[in-house]
């Protein structure tokens, strides 16, 4: 693709009482777009999932638009549940290939914690199937719940096989500044954590947190000459799967995760290979495990095995670098923000300026961002923009 | 209704899920949710299961009546029962669990 990141921002993932929604998403986009140098743009697009349920709170586009004097730009909201900030990436990409659009703003925004308790929960519950899960009273939670206990199952696995998930997300947040968490996990600790729906314990999932974070795009030959180190956006691809669990052939092959990258692949020229880091959506550790199987990084039932020895293989240095600065479990889970977030983070890394989060020599990053269990799944692939682009 | 959702093939586990013509099955996989949405928490800690239906297809629905262990594989039938009370109207949804095979 001809697009380019020019600018990157992001505030910490926190409970921010004292912000709205407006603000915290002016917040990132400022520090976006002074990191580009440029005070102005054609169009703004707002990743956002639960602004309906969580703060009363639609036409983010519009509203977000008027916070930054930005105003007559074209600017909506882009929704598609926890992949919310992928594809508002996306439309921002589709934008400025086409030429319609030269530069776009996209903000990936979640204000979460003014709710608690089960109000949360039901308002995080409009993005799975209103008829036959939610009312029902089934969570994504549980969702993620029923899938492990049935890998576990089928694998005869034990619980702490998926602790090296959960110690690589933390050891690579304990350093992000950005984090929610920043507590690495102790010996013993992940085995001993309280069950949320068992098999899924407090160390398994990602805690909900508000969070903003925004990048800058623009034509790839453009980026070039307005700042010294663009980030190319060299693949793009959104797919779908089942929308339900349970309408799935097999409930633990996420068919739509196999079908974005191998497309975002075959975009790029590349392979496997040529990925020197990933940004999965680890909102539960089983995820992590069955994404690395639908990519084709193991075999089926195999997902587990790359999480042995306490993460090393995806810590920074390993082999295969897996959510470099925390990912949804250490980072937070910021919703709608998440696509967004991974962007900034891979945009960090291919500048080498991700300070104590750096992957040595970092080239090309893969961010994938899913929404319920594998229902939507976007993946783009970022690299360092060649000098002749 | 019921010949549009015939003609669209890509439904056929939902409505197996909604119209299920056999009450039994097998659980595939379950979980006791601790977290539950709005208007469940009097149930709560409750069961969720998959289960796997006799003639076919899953089912994502609450387990009911579980006394003892449960097992993936444990033999299981539909029941009609109350899933929530709706809003300050109080209007009472029923639906369908699944209770231990008697």
């Amino acid at each position: 693709m001809n697009v380019s990141i020019i600018g990157a921002g992001m505030i910490p993932v926190r409970e921010h009482w004292s912000k709205g929604i407006r603000e915290l998403a002016a917040e990132a986009a400022r520090l976006a777009l002074e990191d580009a140098g440029t005070a102005c743009v054609d169009a703004l697009y707002v990743g956002n999932a639960y602004g309906a349920t969580f703060n009363q709170q639609t036409q983010l586009g519009s509203l977000i638009g008027a916070e930054l004097g930005m105003n007559g730009i074209e600017a909506f909201t882009c929704e598609a549940g926890d992949a919310s900030g992928g594809v508002a990436l996306r439309t921002a990409c589709l934008a400025v290939e086409s030429g319609l659009v030269r530069s776009a703003l996209v903000v990936g925004v979640e204000k979460a914690t003014d709710i608690v308790g089960p109000a949360r929960v039901g308002a995080r519950n409009i993005s799975l199937d209103a008829d036959l899960e939610s009312v029902n009273g089934v969570t994504m939670t549980a969702l993620a719940a029923l899938m492990m206990r049935r890998y576990i199952y089928q694998n005869n696995l034990t619980l702490s096989d998926f602790e090296g998930f959960s110690i690589n997300a933390h050891r690579n947040g304990a350093v992000n500044p950005c984090a929610m968490y920043r507590n690495k996990l102790r010996d013993g600790a992940f085995a001993k954590a309280p069950m949320i729906a068992d098999p899924v314990s407090l160390f398994d999932c990602a805690p909900d947190g508000d969070g903003a974070a925004a990048v800058v795009l623009v034509g790839s030959d453009l980026a070039a000459d307005m700042v010294p180190q663009p980030v190319q956006i060299c693949a793009s691809a959104v797919a779908t799967d089942r929308f339900m669990l349970q309408d799935r052939d097999d409930p633990l092959h996420f068919e739509a995760i196999g079908k974005s990258f191998f497309a975002a692949l075959e975009q790029a020229q590349l392979g496997r290979e040529d990925i020197d880091l990933l940004e999965l959506h680890d909102a539960y550790t089983i995820m992590t495990a069955l994404a690395l199987e639908a990519m084709g990084y193991c075999l089926p039932g195999a997902g587990w095995t790359l999480a042995s020895d306490k993460g090393s293989h995806i810590a920074l240095e390993g082999d295969l670098p897996v959510s470099t600065f925390g990912g949804l479990k250490s980072r937070g889970n910021p919703g709608g923000a998440t696509g967004v977030y991974q962007a900034v983070e891979s945009a960090l890394q291919l500048r080498a300026s991700a300070g104590a989060n750096q992957v040595p020599d970092a080239r090309r990053a893969l961010i994938q961002n899913i929404a319920g269990p594998g229902s939507t799944v976007v993946t783009h692939i970022l690299q360092r923009q060649p000098d002749e682009a | 209704m019921l010949d549009q959702e015939s003609r669209d093939s890509e439904t056929q586990y939902s409505r197996a899920a909604s119209q299920a013509t056999a009450k039994g099955g097998t659980v595939y996989s379950y979980t006791l949710l601790q977290e539950p949405p709005l208007g469940y928490e009097s149930q709560a800690p409750y069961y969720v299961a998959l289960v796997e239906l006799d003639d076919g297809g899953l089912v994502t629905a609450q387990l009911t009546d579980i006394d003892g262990s449960l097992q993936i594989g444990d033999r299981v039938e539909m029941v009609t029962r109350k899933l929530t009370t709706d809003g300050s109207q109080g209007m009472i949804v029923y639906g369908y669990k699944f209770r231990p095979a008697l």
